[in-house]
């Protein structure tokens, strides 16, 4: 056993009994933890990268969004871009140059000129009473086997020439002429020929695209690099870097805005709904329903009307308006049930005891409490209100065409998505990537927002 | 109870008196009639199809006449579906919407439950991870090509296998309804599952769990009597109107399907503002969707005994 | 040294371990708990079935080349809205009706009119007279006799039945006024001396009466069956009566209909096919291919986006014109800017319509616009485009501008306003909306706002005359030039945009007043002329369809007039290879 002055009293540490970590206000802390959450600043990081893609980014990529570039349709990103002067188009009536020999297939099926983009001209011989019907011509993309068709028919003609223009590009392409008998039947006598389309273009066009001056004097036959699309063209030519820059204006106005705005009406409406209970409770929910019995789509067409939107103008403000007017209820009655099993908790009844008044209670500690379930369906409606505004832009109520807006380009690309699948993925990834950067914010916002998470970390 | 239920039956039969109310008025008031065509008609033949509809009548007399009927439970006659009743078209039509959407909603329930709950456990670790992205990419991606992409799919594999796997569109057997239901219940699963996370989180760091953990409770019990029930609850709020618009929502799933449900026909007589068919949808969808609420809220009172009705 | 870490780390400690006990155990339930939700998905699913299959009767079973039953499987756009032959406005009733009905004549496989329920026809300049088979039976067994033709015109041109077609009838003497209203429906001018004998007195001279009987609203209803439907006839596959090739046996609402030979048709033997059934009805093209590459349906259109597809399978690929003409009408009421006509020829000598079918809406079959007259309409001996050609466009820019230059001084404006394009929301026009507006632009500076609208909105502004440019088309209501000669008449309401020329008045009351076809035909060659001189529209292309056929299934029709597409002629070839 020790004596008792083994013990020494410790010299008095005034620091050491007041708590190291100094005073931090609810929103402070809040700040601090969102801070620590990698996930959460790496989704900022997203979302400022998106914001400069949005502002910055058609500073840096001047060109326009509307200017459709007719010889380079649905080109998919990093395609060749070399292409041939020609002289304007003339039409073709059959004539054949003086050099002209006719192949030895069974029609004489020959190419008048060296195929190109611009068009592709045959010209077969006479085969009397066995073309009756006059003849098929048919265009196919793959090597004719036996017992397969022959392709795609482009016409039938009693001519002995035919111009096909039909959505040349530089590839492989095999043509077939057949006689036809008198009911306008396929018969046997068939030729097929293949041939390498080279992409050329047009003096006019040239001069059009910018990329001759109208004076300049260049041969024909010189090679052009036709104008650069990074992230390839759209179904009209346009560029889609362009239009997913101008695009995500539109999308993430309303993307963002609309869900924040009708979601925030539906929490307060909610939690009031809640907190009150009794009859207040029942009416308020009962028109809750009534709204969201309203068919959606009557009702858009109706505030159209109202709102007195002429003609190819565009209606986003509107259009929010509309959205927040119809979609607030599903927010309301969520919030509304998280309400009364919150108002039952000890915490409230010991803050109502203490003298706190309803707004208080309210902003205090219901909405708080509630704010998990609040920002996953905030994360969830950005990409609904994407898609609603391209659905109503598409039947005219939205903005007005050519504008961009990404949830428009992914229905634009939907039907093309076998053949060029860029035009949907890229306005999808940037949909997926928005979604994802508020999907982790809204992750780390509710654990900082979180009062429980509060001194647990 | 009793007294409870009866007044939200009242109060629920003048929600729907004011959902009628104002869509009729609503739809009178957009531009455009059902009577018009792409080809245009003689005034004479006109007036002969606005007696026949009675749209030669003020819009309150025909605003009572179809309050009278509606009554009576007759919605009248289809402007584009010539001699087809509405009462008709909602009978024959209605069960198979709403087949596929309650299938759809089981599915997305428990699968957002499911998913949800195990993303909750593995929080921020590779399964959450995984399952995170999945949802992003349901949600982001919209249902139509999502339903396209399915249809696709099973069609190659039909294609591969030699035989039909399953049918890629139509209507009739369960074969029929699996990928539809599915596609359609898709996002609303997704939303589930992180809705349930998110509740579950916030669960888990409850005084209740802890003294459940504390007083030396099997963990599967903490986790199935206390933390699975209390986390559903949003879930379940969710559910109700989930089902409505589900039912009502299936448009896109039924035309890609080839499906005869009710969700087309809603959408068709908007565009086409077949008066009748709006009136008759509407009013059919909204009682429905006030029925399934009453349902959740009594399914509330009954997983949440805290939570009173009155 | 503060306290609070040390205490905050072993809560975190003790909270992540807690944690992890929880979620193996947890697991094992949720896992438990997925087993049962699979067990009772399936057996919901079950429950749900015989539930659905207790209301909705039939389930879709397809095949699209039956062999063994000699039948075939299609699928429809859309429910046909109307199968009542009185008041059906549709291509999809008409395509139904045209294989369960037939009237006096039909078109022939090589699109000439043929007999039907009649076996010879005479029309005058006064008279239209039909002597009708003694064989041709309804498909219970009765005759048809001219009374049911009579019961159905009549019925048809009843104001009460409120037909929308029945102007089709107004070339019957007094027809106008029956519909009117103004006379009884016994003064029409129809009679039956004999059960088999039809007379048709004409109110004018009309050259073409008879090709306009095969369309559906001239075809017979017999009255005892009509009557006895109640208001209902034609709304169920029971409430109807046939006098065609086909009958229909079902009609599952939305889902199938079912076609089946009818052994009381009088041409029977000219049928091959046992059955029709169509299995699916939808309006997405994507699903009907689909359907068609899993081998359900015999029959699928083919969008340009599918094509490669289409030849990478080595599918059957046909192509037809449909006869619809697609053109920009301009608005020429005096308040438009639009009634300027070097501003319309300004448009006119920019736009390139060969760069709008060949490069944006890639689809064989589509043709460059040329005239208000498509390229099928048949003139006196051969097309009538071959006989009477149609004025050659240049392009010219530079022109373009100087007749722009031009309007902007004649209409007195500083500024150009924004001219509106009314279109409808179909992704099609919407392509075609954003070319003419950006191609306007970029040629001469003009600034475009599409105003997107949907149907019955489109029309609403169509009919108040709400737009400078329309987007419009016009498809065919019978074989004659004129069902598009005199739409641009001033009297005619299609004519939306209220052109009016008193020299083309003058030429289509030539066209419709004449019985001779030689001064008819040179009418309808001046017509043109004036239109594209005036630019009363810009014709952009004609519609050609391209689809992909079952290469077991031969005989298969596409029309311009009638059934699009038509099986009546159609048979399984089973020597030709499967899919």
């Amino acid at each position: 056993m020790r004596a008792a002055d083994a013990f020494t009293p410790l010299a008095q540490d005034q620091a050491a009994a007041i708590s190291s970590r100094p005073s931090l206000s609810y929103w402070q802390d809040a700040w601090r933890r969102l801070q620590q959450n990698k996930r959460a600043i790496f989704s900022l990081y997203l979302i400022i990268g998106l914001l400069a893609f949005t502002f910055i980014g058609p500073m840096i990529w001047t060109v326009d969004p509307s200017s459709q570039d007719v010889d380079q349709i649905s080109i998919a990103p990093g395609a060749d871009r070399s292409a041939i002067l020609v002289k304007d188009y003339e039409p073709w009536y059959g004539e054949l140059s003086e050099d002209f020999v006719a192949n030895d297939n069974a029609v004489g099926l020959t190419f008048a000129v060296a195929p190109s983009t611009q068009s592709v001209r045959l010209s077969w011989q006479a085969q009397g009473e066995r073309a009756a019907g006059g003849y098929r011509i048919y265009r196919n993309l793959f090597p004719i086997t036996a017992g397969r068709s022959l392709g795609l028919p482009l016409a039938e003609t009693q001519s002995l020439y035919f111009e096909d223009r039909l959505d040349l590009r530089p590839i492989d392409y095999y043509y077939s002429v057949v006689a036809l008998n008198k009911r306008g039947e396929d018969s046997d006598l068939v030729a097929t020929l293949s041939t390498t389309v080279t992409r050329v273009i047009t003096r006019r066009e040239a001069e059009r695209r910018g990329l001759l001056g109208a004076a300049e004097q260049v041969a024909y036959g010189h090679e052009f690099q036709l104008k650069l699309h990074p992230l390839g063209t759209d179904y009209l030519g346009r560029d889609m870097l362009s239009r997913l820059m101008h695009g995500a204006r539109v999308s993430l106005f309303i993307g963002l805005f609309a869900p924040i705005l009708y979601i925030l009406f539906g929490v307060l409406y909610g939690s009031v709904a809640g907190f009150v209970g009794g009859l207040t409770d029942q009416l308020m929910m009962r028109f809750a329903d009534f709204v969201v019995a309203l068919p959606f789509l009557l009702f858009m067409i109706l505030f159209k009307v109202i709102f007195g939107i002429g003609p190819g103008e565009s209606g986003i403000m509107p259009m929010l308006v509309a959205m927040v007017v119809l979609l607030w209820p599903a927010a309301a009655r969520l919030v509304r049930g998280q309400v009364l099993q919150i108002r039952e908790e000890g915490y409230i009844g010991a803050s109502r005891l203490l003298g706190a008044k309803t707004p208080y209670l309210l902003l205090r500690h219901m909405i708080p409490n509630t704010m998990g379930v609040i920002l996953v369906t905030v994360t969830f409606a950005v990409p609904s209100a994407i898609f609603t505004e391209a659905f109503l832009s598409f039947i005219g109520m939205g903005v007005a065409p050519p504008t961009p807006s990404w949830g428009s380009m992914c229905n634009e690309g939907i039907k093309t998505m076998l053949t060029h699948p860029h035009e949907l993925i890229f306005p999808a990834l940037f949909i997926s990537v928005t979604v994802l950067a508020f999907n982790l914010l809204g992750d780390g916002l509710r654990d900082a927002l979180d009062a429980r998470m509060r001194n647990r970390e | 109870m009793w007294r409870y239920m009866l007044k939200r039956l009242a109060l629920s039969v003048v929600t729907i008196w004011f959902i009628a109310t104002a869509t009729f008025f609503g739809m009178h008031a957009v531009p455009g009639d059902p009577l018009t065509s792409d080809k245009a008609t003689s005034a004479k033949i006109r007036a002969n199809l606005e007696a026949k509809y009675g749209l030669d009548k003020p819009l309150t007399t025909q605003y009572l006449v179809f309050l009278r009927n509606l009554s009576q439970g007759d919605l009248g006659i289809s402007f584009t579906q010539e001699n087809r009743r509405v009462n008709d078209i909602i009978r024959e039509h209605f069960p198979v919407s709403a087949t596929l959407g309650i299938l759809a909603v089981v599915f997305a329930g428990l699968g957002g439950v499911l998913w949800g709950a195990l993303t909750a456990l593995y929080r921020n670790r590779l399964p959450d991870t995984i399952i995170m992205f999945l949802v992003i990419l349901g949600i982001s991606v919209p249902s139509f090509v999502i339903a396209a992409i399915g249809q696709l799919s099973l069609v190659n594999l039909n294609n591969l296998a030699g035989t039909s796997i399953l049918p890629v569109g139509g209507w009739g057997t369960v074969q029929h309804m699996i990928l539809p239901a599915m596609v359609l219940g898709l996002s609303t699963m997704a939303y589930l599952t992180r809705l349930m996370r998110s509740s579950m989180l916030e669960i888990v760091n409850s005084d209740y769990i802890r003294t459940a953990n504390a007083k030396g409770l099997p963990s599967t019990q903490v986790f199935s009597r206390h933390q699975l029930p209390n986390a559903v609850l949003p879930v379940v709020t969710v559910l109700g109107p989930a089902i409505a618009s589900i039912t009502t929502g299936g448009f896109v799933v039924e035309i890609v399907f080839a499906i005869p449900g009710l969700g087309r026909y809603f959408v068709q007589a908007v565009q086409q503002l077949d008066y009748t068919v709006i009136m008759g949808t509407t009013v059919f969808f909204g009682a429905f969707l006030v029925f399934m609420v009453i349902v959740v809220d009594l399914f509330y009172g009954w997983i949440d005994p805290r939570v009173r009705l009155d | 040294m503060s306290i609070a870490e040390p205490h905050s780390e072993s809560s975190s400690n003790g909270h992540s371990s807690a944690a992890s006990a929880l979620s193996s155990a947890a697991l094992r339930q949720l896992i438990i708990y997925f087993g049962a939700a699979i067990a009772g998905c399936t057996l919901l699913m079950f429950a749900l079935h015989y539930l659905a299959s207790a209301f909705s009767s039939g389930s879709t079973t397809a095949i699209a080349v039956d062999p063994e039953n000699n039948s075939i499987s299609i699928y429809l756009k859309e429910e046909p809205p109307s199968l009542n032959s009185t008041i059906t406005t549709d291509s999809v009733s008409g395509m139904v009706l045209n294989h369960v009905m037939e009237g006096l004549l039909r078109m022939s496989v090589d699109d000439k009119l043929e007999a039907g329920i009649a076996e010879r026809w005479e029309v005058t300049p006064t008279h239209a007279t039909f002597w009708l088979r003694d064989n041709a039976l309804w498909s219970d067994g009765q005759p048809i006799t001219a009374a049911d033709f009579i019961f159905s015109w009549t019925t048809a041109l009843r104001p009460e039945t409120a037909s929308e077609y029945a102007f089709l009838l107004y070339s019957i003497k007094n027809g106008r006024a029956v519909n009117e209203g103004t006379m009884p429906a016994e003064a029409l001018g129809v009679s039956a001396p004999d059960p088999h004998t039809l007379v048709v007195e004409l109110e004018q001279p009309m050259a073409f009466f008879d090709k306009t009987v095969v369309f559906p609203t001239f075809f017979p209803i017999r009255e005892d069956f009509y009557n006895a439907t109640n208001g209902r006839f034609g709304a169920d596959a029971h409430e109807l009566l046939f006098s065609g090739p086909f009958k229909l046996t079902s009609w599952v609402h939305g889902s199938s209909l079912l076609f089946e030979k009818n052994p009381n048709y009088w041409d029977k033997d000219r049928i091959k096919l046992d059955q029709i059934n169509v299995a699916y009805i939808t309006q997405d093209a994507n699903a009907a291919i689909n359907f068609f590459k899993d081998g359900k349906v015999a029959f699928t259109t083919l969008g340009a986006e599918n094509l490669i597809e289409a030849q990478r399978q080595g599918w059957p690929i046909k192509r037809n014109q449909d006869g619809t003409l697609f053109f920009l009408e301009f608005n020429h009421r005096d308040e438009r800017l639009t009634r300027n006509w070097n501003l319309r020829r300004a448009m006119q000598l920019v736009l390139d319509m060969d760069e709008l079918v060949y490069k944006v809406t890639k689809l064989p079959g589509f043709k460059p616009g040329v005239s208000i007259f498509p390229e099928w309409l048949m003139g006196t001996n051969a097309p009538l485009r071959e006989e009477y050609p149609p004025p050659q466009l240049r392009l010219d820019t530079a022109k373009a501008r100087e007749h722009l230059a031009l309007a902007k001084e004649e209409l007195g404006l500083d500024e150009w306003p924004p001219i509106v394009l009314l279109t409808s929301d179909s992704p099609v026009s919407n392509i075609q909306s954003e070319w003419v507006q950006e191609a306007l632009k970029s040629k001469l500076g003009l600034t475009i706002k599409i105003d997107k609208q949907i149907f019955k909105q489109r029309l609403a502004k169509m009919t108040a005359g709400e737009f400078d440019i329309l987007l419009a088309g016009w498809g065919p209501d019978y074989n004659d030039p004129l069902t598009f000669g005199d739409l641009f008449a001033s009297w005619n309401l299609n004519n939306r945009g209220r052109y009016m020329s008193d020299e083309n008045d003058r030429l289509v009351r030539e066209a419709q007043g004449s019985t001779d076809t030689k001064t008819r035909m040179d009418a309808f060659g001046k017509i043109q002329h004036v239109l594209f001189d005036d630019v009363a529209l810009l014709p952009m292309f004609e519609r050609g369809v391209t689809y992909a056929v079952h290469p077991q299934l031969k005989g298969l029709k596409r029309r311009v007039i009638g059934a699009d597409t038509d099986y009546t002629n159609a048979y399984i070839d089973t020597s030709a290879g499967g899919q």
